[in-house]
């Protein structure tokens, strides 16, 4: 079971927000009538299907589509040359910065096809078996270029070039020639001689992660239409339809108020819906033809073609004093960003050290394109990766030192005042309470069984806040909508509802909560960095505070009183004068007399959040491993976290048992594996193993909730990405206390672990 | 290639349609009958996501052919709540919130209904192996499992009243 720790209540008791109500859109969710982004139909609507690229590297020769287009029923046909030739430009909208040329190159290959499964055309036809009749009469000339996937290979100087324009940035010196290395990132605070030569030990370890694919079970999908009048509509699932608006309107050359989206239902992202990939095709066929054009990606090019996240190498080097104390650190990081720069390092670098005080240290990040898909946000983008490293190092310094790893863990914390290893001075943060949860754990007492290994791990992500509009509108009967620009990815919208619900004082069931389409709303960023519930949410609230502020300014004139005589109380009017005697008004009451008193109630706010609260997760592991398999099972699993105040508790546990699940995954079981060719060999969830209901435990949330965001009306922090962030180590801390051996290189597969059995020689 | 001719029943209700010899149930079921409930995660088998029940059994609809529904016995998500009330186990998925995205809520409800067809009393380990046909990327499972065991206890207690 899962269960809260807090201090006691801090300001005013909440009635809604903290409790655990039905989810407003559960019904729609659990009956099938909820559309996702492959439920949606258009008359005449053409099917489109992506050619994609043969090749892991190759030359485009020529493309001879003529054949396809004599096909009766094929509506259009389309490459590169239907799209501007763009140039580099960064471009604001997606998780991160993303590049205007490379975006366009990526959704539709221009001159050299960069991986296996790299669009090269598309066609649009009447039916499915048209379309992928046509598809085989594309006739596409390669010349066939010499490819690396392996991210230390890329780095040669003797590797085959992916970008002749891609010189190294964050040398002293610009580099005299292109390379595979987008960039280097690096940043250091104090001595790290100094601090080496005073530790009195020192561990040492290199350490591997694979790509690893979100794993979102809806594949993407889009309708899209485009009009006579050079409007256009589109219809799909994505994790902001805003940054589908600007990203598509970027790479046709349109007006963003000639795009309309509207959000579908998603099915899950995990961060890899936070670009595009199939809606500019389909704007372009729809153009080409007339008609609109519904596109679905099979699994095979989800996995194929859109954004896993980096394989990574983390080497790390800590040294410390014999009383546990941690005086230096120097962290190198790899990782593969795929076809295009932009891998996730920098926040790699950022959060590497971020749960530990240390004087010295050098983090030194490198971004390095291979010919694999161009990664996409993966949950905390980067940090899982080296915090696998750095929390398996410190469970080396743990053995090595004789200390408990949560004694270690503590010695070294940062707490409020201390200054991050990334900048920022901390305020507000939990992490010492998420430790103690886990260390007074029923869990951390249990002793273990045979063939069984205890592991622990921490992690931390900075959680965003960010640009979003709400609108919060009283309906006559004293109901409300709540309208924002955020896609529901997981049960946003019950917090949602939740905090207006508080703010107004109307029962749940009285507020519903609305997604609108990107014409209906305010500008809104994407659903990602952990920010919906934080930064919408405040937007959320501040709306619904003027509407409140409204209703007793409306209280104010029936009762023809001062406006500052009245307050909202427990969802009513109260008037302040007591000498007036006024009965409070409901907001039923006052929204029935709104003709009369100024017309419609509504209010709109519009926010740039700041301080959304860090977030520190403490794991703790069980695992059992199978002497005579390898096999590694996961027994027992709790995980605490710091939260600052959960809106809706089922929500938050489940987002920390999702990203348990996830991490669990990526340390056992998950991979991509590519061929002599540079082919993904295990394109399906056949052979990408993501775990089953059968390979888990019920898997323990502890929610810490001692220190609330005092910049968030209720104290939310954000909670979805840090729970992905400790899995990796402390599933591997757990297995090398099982079989005495250090599994430095994920998955923890049972071959790698017989290997080791055998090496050891048991 | 002329299509086929299918007559058949979902949830109850006599249906029919033409088919196109390689067109699987699910595509039947979305794109003929308009019942989108069942989704298409995967379309190998391997995600659970279109699951239905067929004639008692539950079945990947991606695997299996639109023309050997013929004379058929066909549950859907969308009969599974019966006169404007949702089945227990929908009620119980929403009150442990064991869905967050909610894509491959449709295809573990009609699995989990088929487990409790079978075995209204399932141990914990039992539910997960049987279920473990059903990807949830979302959860952790630890929410889904709760409310399928809660539902079965429901059940059971439905019926014994």
């Amino acid at each position: 079971m899962s269960e809260t720790l807090e201090k006691p209540a801090p300001k005013a008791a909440l009635s809604i927000v903290g409790s655990r109500p039905v989810r407003p859109d559960g019904a729609d969710k659990v009956t099938g009538r909820a559309a996702y982004g492959a439920d949606f139909n258009m008359p005449g609507q053409l099917v489109g299907r992506v050619l994609r690229s043969p090749h892991a590297h190759a030359r485009i020769v020529s493309i001879d589509a003529s054949k396809a287009r004599a096909l009766p029923g094929v509506k259009a046909v389309i490459t590169a040359a239907d799209f501007p030739d763009l140039a580099s430009e960064e471009l604001e909208g997606g998780e991160a910065a993303a590049n205007l040329r490379d975006l366009s190159l990526n959704v539709m290959a221009r001159g050299k096809a960069l991986y296996h499964g790299h669009a090269v055309a598309a066609v649009a036809a009447v039916s499915t078996e048209i379309a992928e009749a046509a598809l085989e009469r594309i006739k596409v000339t390669y010349e066939v270029l010499p490819h690396v996937i392996d991210v230390e290979a890329a780095m040669s100087p003797d590797a085959p070039v992916l970008h002749d324009h891609l010189f190294t940035e964050g040398l002293e010196a610009r580099p005299d020639r292109p390379s595979n290395i987008a960039k280097k990132h690096r940043f250091a605070r104090g001595d790290l001689a100094e601090g080496f030569a005073a530790a009195d030990v020192v561990v040492e370890g290199r350490y591997t992660t694979k790509a690893t694919h979100q794993g979102y079970i809806e594949p993407h999908a889009c309708v899209a239409a485009w009009g006579e009048d050079g409007r256009c509509d589109v219809w799909s699932s994505s994790q902001g339809h805003f940054m589908v608006r600007t990203f598509c309107a970027r790479l046709l050359g349109l007006d963003i108020s000639d795009v309309r989206v509207t959000p579908a239902e998603i099915g899950g992202g995990f961060g890899g819906k936070t670009t595009v990939y199939l809606e500019p095709l389909a704007l372009a066929l729809s153009r080409a033809s007339g008609r609109p054009v519904k596109m679905v990606m099979s699994r095979e090019e989800v996995f194929r073609a859109t954004g896993p996240t980096s394989g990574g190498i983390v080497r790390v080097r800590l040294g410390a004093k014999s009383d546990g104390t941690i005086v230096a650190a120097d962290v190198e990081l790899t990782y593969q960003a795929g076809a295009f720069p932009g891998s996730p390092v920098g926040a790699g670098a950022m959060t590497a050290l971020a749960c530990y005080d240390i004087p010295n240290f050098s983090i030194v990040g490198w971004d390095v394109v291979t010919n694999t898909p161009k990664v996409a946000a993966y949950r905390a983008p980067g940090a899982p990766i080296s915090a696998f490293g750095v929390e398996s190092a410190v469970d080396e310094l743990a053995l090595k030192l004789g200390m408990d790893p949560i004694a270690l863990r503590e010695k070294n914390a940062v707490k409020d005042g201390t200054k991050a290893s990334y900048g920022p001075t901390f305020q507000n943060i939990g992490y010492l309470d998420t430790l103690a949860a886990i260390r007074e754990s029923e869990h951390w007492k249990t002793p273990l069984g045979p063939n069984q290994g205890r592991g622990v791990a921490v992690g931390f992500w900075f959680n965003v806040g960010g640009e979003s509009t709400a609108a919060v509108h009283i309906g006559e009967d004293g109901s409300a909508a709540v309208v924002t620009g955020n896609p529901d990815i997981g049960g946003s919208r019950a917090s949602m509802a939740m905090m207006a619900a508080e703010t107004l004082g109307l029962p749940i069931d009285k507020v519903r909560p609305m997604i609108a389409d990107t014409s209906s709303i305010g500008y809104s960023m994407l659903t990602g960095g952990s920010r919906v519930t934080f930064a919408t949410g405040m937007a959320v609230v501040q709306a619904a505070e003027k509407v409140t502020g409204e209703l007793c300014a409306r209280a104010a004139k029936l009762w023809d009183v001062p406006r500052d005589q009245v307050a909202w109380e427990g969802g009513k009017a109260v008037c302040l004068d007591a000498a007036k005697d006024r009965a409070p008004l409901s907001l039923e009451a006052l929204a029935a007399q709104s003709a009369r008193t100024g017309g419609p109630i509504s209010g709109q706010a519009t926010i740039n959040a700041q301080g959304a609260g860090p977030g520190f997760g403490v794991h703790l592991c069980d695992v059992e491993v199978d002497p005579e398999t390898g096999q590694v099972s996961v027994v027992r699993y709790t995980a605490a976290q710091d939260v600052g105040k959960a809106i809706h508790p089922s929500y938050v546990e489940g987002q920390v048992q999702g990203g348990v699940a996830q991490g669990v995954g990526w340390a056992l079981n998950e991979e991509y594996i590519f061929d002599g060719e540079g082919r993904m060999e295990n394109a399906g969830f056949l052979d990408y193993r993501m775990p089953v209901a059968s390979d888990l435990p019920m898997l323990d949330a502890i929610l810490v909730e001692t220190a609330p965001n005092p910049r968030h009306p209720f104290g939310a922090k954000g909670v979805g990405e840090v729970p992905i962030v400790p899995p990796l180590a402390a599933v591997a801390n757990a297995v090398r206390g099982a079989i005495g051996v250090r599994m430095p290189d994920l998955p923890i597969s049972p071959p790698k672990v017989l290997a080791a059995l055998d090496a050891k020689g048991g | 290639m002329s299509k086929i001719h299918v007559t058949t029943t979902v949830n109850g209700d006599p249906v029919e349609f033409l088919a196109s010899p390689g067109a699987t149930l699910m595509d039947a079921l979305r794109d003929d009958l308009n019942l989108t409930g069942t989704k298409e995660g995967c379309g190998s088998g391997d995600c659970g996501a279109c699951s239905v029940i067929v004639d008692g059994r539950v079945v990947c609809s991606c695997l299996m052919l639109a023309p050997e529904a013929e004379g058929r016995r066909i549950e859907t998500v969308e009969g599974l709540a019966q006169g404007g009330h949702l089945h227990p186990l929908q009620q119980k998925f929403l009150e442990h919130a064991a869905l967050q995205c909610g894509f491959c809520t449709p295809g573990l409800l009609m699995a989990s209904k088929a487990l409790l067809d079978a075995n209204p009393d399932p141990t914990e380990t039992e539910a997960r192996y049987w279920l473990a046909g059903n990807l949830c990327r979302c959860t952790g499972y630890d929410k889904i499992i709760r409310a399928v065991l809660d539902a079965a206890a429901e059940l059971r207690q439905e019926r014994a009243a």
